[in-house]
């Protein structure tokens, strides 16, 4: 009754686990059974390893967090090499979050990943704010709709394009990513933000800016959600400070037909575990037989 | 690794603004290293929002009746304030052992055998290096190397008289505690590398030394610098802000020689000589 599809991909439950705050899952071993997990995304990948951004990269704020890590990685070889074997033996559905610095390394990152059969499907980190370039592509409808329909065409896998908040209107980010063929889309990526240290008069992340996270931008989020859920037809994966299981079901009554969670886990890494038993208790409550039917029920009468 | 709702035990305020916390966390106490580290969160509510780390300070009991650990920390900030004011039999969530902790040498086994004049076939030696707070992970590693029978000098260097923390823990341990205060109210007066300077003069030198420093990082690499000079192995726990604590999300990067690596996993130990200062 919590089962819930996402392009081809058949999840057991709705609740996955955002890209960059599960690592590459085996972080979490100790502490989580993967198998209770919709799916897991994986901390982005590049073609070429990345060494971050300078220290600070994380900062606490009210009610959340400010992170510049820069998408740090070893890069598509070593992660296939390194941490692929784990990822493979999970058996639930393993998503590849994936940017690149120009449509050809999306193209070939996607190529790479074809090879792989563990992989059930590629998100498009195309809304990282820490990293030096003009603008997101997600802020660009345009540009958004290339990165899209270029991965599109390479790949028969699941592909979500993950959109950013920083934007003015998210719809037209949201339908551009529909048109050029993406089988779902998930948000919100984290806001821009900054912290500054009174004392010393610097930035609080050595990138002097991040990307905010955490329950402060919840309501942001959610109706962003709710905006980009009523004007496309594909999936909306909603996230955005969801700490607990009302917090998933407000992105699902909103319009998510699933979640992911992200900040929480690195507070408490059960996290997954219990918000999905929350959901099947409120299902039971509340006598809905299955998860679909509460996706976008919001009672929005004026 | 366990993330453990867990029970405290005492909360007493050992100094002006440094306070001992004993936890019933018996998976967490048969498992930690000295050097290793666990997860607080100091609240239930959203603020403050991310855990905090606290090393492990000492871990109490013997054997199967080994259950508690005990954190030594400062009240610098939001979280500390809460963690002070809890009462015993509050619960916490503690989430642990966490990184990678001290190497301890072995006990020295004479070899009848051995060829005299190597190096490698001298006797080894600790000397511990405490800065401020930094000594609340070094009395879990004393009582570690006395416990593999290895001789223990101990350094303890602080601003002033009352901030030094764990002299009475660490002569239980060893007879060899030194101290020294920036302003000369208590023990020798200057900085504790003056004092190691000093030490290491009238040290007696058939030993195969071995540093273990926690404290500021101005100290550390002050401390560091004299290690290699020297030829000392020496290892530094350092103290960087973190959000998971166990690798996830990469916030705690060190720059290495072999590139960047996690306070929270790959340390917060670290060889000096591995670090780029």
């Amino acid at each position: 009754m919590v089962k819930v599809k996402i392009g081809k991909i058949k999840l057991e439950n709705p609740v996955m686990v955002a890209s960059g705050t599960f690592g590459y899952a085996k972080e979490f071993e100790k502490l989580v059974n993967p198998k209770h997990i919709g799916a897991i995304i994986t901390k982005t990948i590049t073609l070429n390893p990345r060494q971050g951004n300078p220290m600070p990269r994380i900062c606490e704020t009210a009610s959340g967090m400010l992170n510049a890590i820069g998408l740090q990685n070893e890069g598509i070889d070593n992660f296939i090499k390194e941490k692929m074997p784990y990822l493979s033996k999970i058996g639930v559905p393993i998503i590849i979050s994936i940017s690149g610095n120009n449509i050809d390394e999306f193209f070939i990152l996607t190529r790479r990943l074809n090879k792989i059969k563990a992989i059930s499907g590629i998100e498009l980190n195309i809304s990282c704010p820490n990293i030096k370039c003009k603008g997101l592509v997600a802020q660009d409808k345009k540009e958004t709709y290339e990165v899209v329909k270029a991965v599109r065409k390479t790949t028969n896998k699941t592909v979500i394009t993950k959109l950013s908040p920083n934007v003015t209107d998210i719809t037209e980010i949201a339908k551009a990513a529909e048109d050029a063929g993406s089988d779902a889309v998930s948000l919100v990526n984290t806001f821009l933000g900054m912290a500054i240290d009174v004392e010393t008069g610097k930035s609080k992340l050595g990138n002097i800016t991040g990307g905010l996270s955490g329950p402060c931008i919840k309501p942001i989020a959610l109706r962003m959600v709710y905006e980009a859920s009523r004007n496309i037809d594909i999936p909306v994966i909603g996230m955005g400070g969801i700490m607990n299981a009302d917090d998933a079901i407000e992105f699902m009554l909103a319009g998510a037909t699933a979640i992911q969670v992200g900040t929480a886990n690195f507070i408490e890494p059960g996290v997954s575990g219990k918000i999905i038993k929350g959901i099947e208790a409120y299902l039971k409550k509340h006598k809905i037989e299955r998860i679909q039917d509460i996706a976008g029920s919001i009672d929005d009468k004026k | 690794m366990k993330d453990i709702r867990a029970k405290i035990l005492s909360n007493k305020k050992v100094g002006r603004a440094y306070y001992k916390m004993a936890l019933d966390t018996p998976y967490i106490a048969r498992t930690a290293k000295p050097g290793q580290f666990v997860q607080i969160k100091c609240s239930d509510g959203l603020e403050p929002f991310l855990r905090r780390p606290f090393s492990i300070h000492r871990v109490k009991g013997e054997g199967s009746r080994v259950k508690e650990i005990e954190i030594l920390y400062e009240v610098v900030g939001k979280g500390t304030e809460i963690l002070a004011g809890k009462k015993e039999g509050d619960f916490v969530d503690v989430l642990g052992p966490l990184g990678t902790g001290f190497s301890l040498p072995r006990a020295h086994a004479p070899n009848p055998n051995r060829v005299s004049g190597l190096g490698s076939s001298l006797e080894p030696r600790a000397i511990i290096i405490a800065g401020g707070i930094g000594a609340a992970p070094l009395v879990y590693l004393a009582e570690g190397l006395k416990k593999n029978k290895i001789k223990t000098i101990v350094l303890i260097g602080a601003k002033t008289k009352d901030v030094i923390l764990c002299e009475k823990d660490f002569e239980k341990i060893t007879r060899e505690v030194y101290i020294s205060t920036d302003d000369g109210t208590y023990g020798c007066h200057g900085f504790v590398s003056r004092l190691f300077h000093n030490i290491l003069k009238t040290a007696e030198s058939k030993f195969e030394t071995i540093v273990y420093v926690c404290g500021p990082h101005g100290m550390l690499k002050c401390i560091a610098e004299i290690c290699r000079e020297r030829g000392f192995e020496c290892q530094v726990s350092l103290e960087e802000k973190m959000a998971c604590g166990m690798g996830a999300c990469l916030g705690c990067a060190v720059h290495t020689k072999s590139g960047n690596k996690l306070a929270c996993k790959d340390g917060p130990v670290f060889n000096a000589g591995e670090l780029i200062w």
